[in-house]
């Protein structure tokens, strides 16, 4: 199920928006398509990221995909846990398979991107193409 | 829409059925993974897995004139082979680049199957009618007569031996016999893509989803295109169009072993030949990350701001679990404790040469 508390980027990024800080990560779809990660590559703490920028990438066994930032915001936190164990984002997308946290700047573009419903139609035409 | 346009093998029903996840492959649509790359990799390493390798080409070639055209397009020497033996070979151009790298298996006298990669079928089987022209030789293609599964792990002769009348334990390495694999009548040899101990069974197209059934419900795990990959790269195991095609010979490909210039004449042999004296200008290695990241096909090799290589496969290796990957590296640079430079989507990795396999089953279960 695609939390409805969430916020999804066409790129399969989400973020989880409390206060003014967003917590993003890749969806449940995105990990399933890509199966085993094997590596998560996140920017440092205090990097500036504007909305669609390459803020890092994701390798799985059998392939890699970029990872892009679904709003624009200053590095907070990054999960640290992904460098022993990034099978987190396969067993936990949403919840101990997050990736970074940002202090929002431009608020209004969470507004702009999909919510669960949303997301999950654009899903369905994405894997029926 | 594109899926209608792809080609299936026999077995896609049963694929669907257990849930395969599929993708296109060269044209077929086959099962990229079930659950997992990571846990069908190690079902395979530790007890059994199944592939579907339907897609694979079967040509014959036969009449009294098979063994010279064979010898003529191939670098191996196939007049060695005895009946009820296989032998890995390259079928080269003139030019000592691949055509294609095939298994050929001798059934009887001048009567020789020989299997070919899947997206070289058409080619393979022009280019060896070609060669054939104004020979006592039949060529014929029978990939659609045959459904091919790959049964591999060190269980899986427990496994298949209630299954069939054939006496396994007898059979060795690279060796195969015609026999009834669940009813179906089938050539079972003890070869295969990972590294492992294993059978490779063809049978009729409508027998083929039935014994891969039976296999399943016995307990072997179904396996995508996804292990078979990394399985193969971990036992060095070359994938035509990754890391050999038409512009590399067999000595760069470091498969040396399988070219026998003492057999006569052949095609590509002149070249080779001379690589062999003054040596290849570049050769295939094995590599592992220094640095984190993972070099993945077609990524450049530099140094000093130039390409002088580039990496063929890479991957992560789920048994040693780091980066691993197959390189071409100048021969001066290919020697094991070498270090050099892989760029990573524009990012400078250091890698180092090292000695491969990656992998090799342990040695009691060798025959």
């Amino acid at each position: 199920m695609t939390p409805e508390d969430s916020r999804y980027a066409k790129s399969h990024e989400y973020v989880h928006v409390e206060g003014e800080v967003g917590t993003i990560g890749i969806t449940d779809y995105a990990q399933k398509e890509l199966g085993d990660v094997v590596f998560v590559e996140l920017p440092q703490v205090g990097t500036e990221l504007e909305q669609g920028d390459e803020m890092g990438s994701i390798e799985s066994v059998k392939a890699v995909s970029e990872l892009f930032a679904p709003v624009s915001g200053q590095v907070v936190e990054v999960n640290d846990a992904l460098t022993e164990k990034p099978e987190l984002v396969n067993t936990d997308a949403y919840g101990d398979g997050w990736m970074i946290r940002v202090k929002l700047t431009t608020p209004e573009e969470v507004d702009e991107l999909m919510d669960a419903e949303e997301y999950e139609e654009y899903v369905e035409k994405e894997a029926g193409k | 829409m594109i899926e209608t346009l792809l080609k299936k093998t026999p077995l896609h029903p049963v694929e669907h059925q257990l849930g395969g996840k599929m993708v296109d492959f060269g044209g077929w649509e086959l099962p990229v993974q079930y659950s997992s790359i990571l846990d069908e990799h190690e079902a395979v390493r530790t007890h059994a897995g199944l592939f579907d390798v339907s897609h694979m080409g079967e040509v014959t070639v036969k009449g009294p004139q098979a063994l010279p055209l064979l010898q003529r397009t191939t670098c191996n020497d196939v007049s060695k082979l005895e009946n009820g033996r296989a032998q890995y070979n390259g079928l080269l151009y003139p030019t000592a680049g691949f055509v294609d790298d095939i298994l050929i298996y001798r059934m009887s006298g001048d009567d020789y199957f020989v299997v070919v990669n899947a997206a070289n079928t058409d080619k393979d089987y022009e280019w060896l009618l070609e060669c054939a022209k104004g020979m006592d030789v039949e060529v014929r293609n029978v990939s659609a007569d045959y459904a091919q599964l790959a049964l591999q792990g060190p269980e899986a002769e427990r496994i298949l031996q209630p299954l069939t009348d054939l006496d396994l334990s007898s059979m060795k390495y690279y060796r195969f016999a015609g026999g009834i694999v669940d009813g179906a009548a089938s050539i079972v040899s003890r070869t295969g893509y990972t590294g492992e101990d294993g059978f490779e069974i063809y049978c009729e197209p409508e027998d083929g989803p039935r014994v891969f059934r039976t296999l399943v419900d016995r307990g072997v795990k179904p396996c995508g295109l996804g292990a078979r990959d990394t399985l193969r790269l971990e036992a060095k195991m070359a994938l035509y169009g990754n890391d050999i095609d038409h512009s590399t010979t067999p000595l760069e490909a470091d498969l040396g072993w399988i070219v026998k210039l003492e057999k006569g004449d052949f095609m590509g042999r002149e070249v080779l030949e001379r690589e062999k004296a003054e040596g290849p200008r570049r050769k295939l290695i094995g590599f592992e990350m220094v640095d984190r990241g993972i070099g993945r096909h077609g990524y450049p090799v530099i140094d000093c701001g130039e390409e002088i290589g580039v990496v063929t496969s890479g991957t992560h290796s789920p048994t040693l679990k780091k980066p691993i990957g197959l390189a071409y590296l100048p021969l001066d640079k290919s020697a094991p404790g070498t270090e050099f430079t892989v760029l990573i989507r524009g990012k400078e990795a250091r890698a180092r040469v090292v000695p491969t396999p990656f992998y090799k089953r342990p040695k009691e279960q060798s025959r």
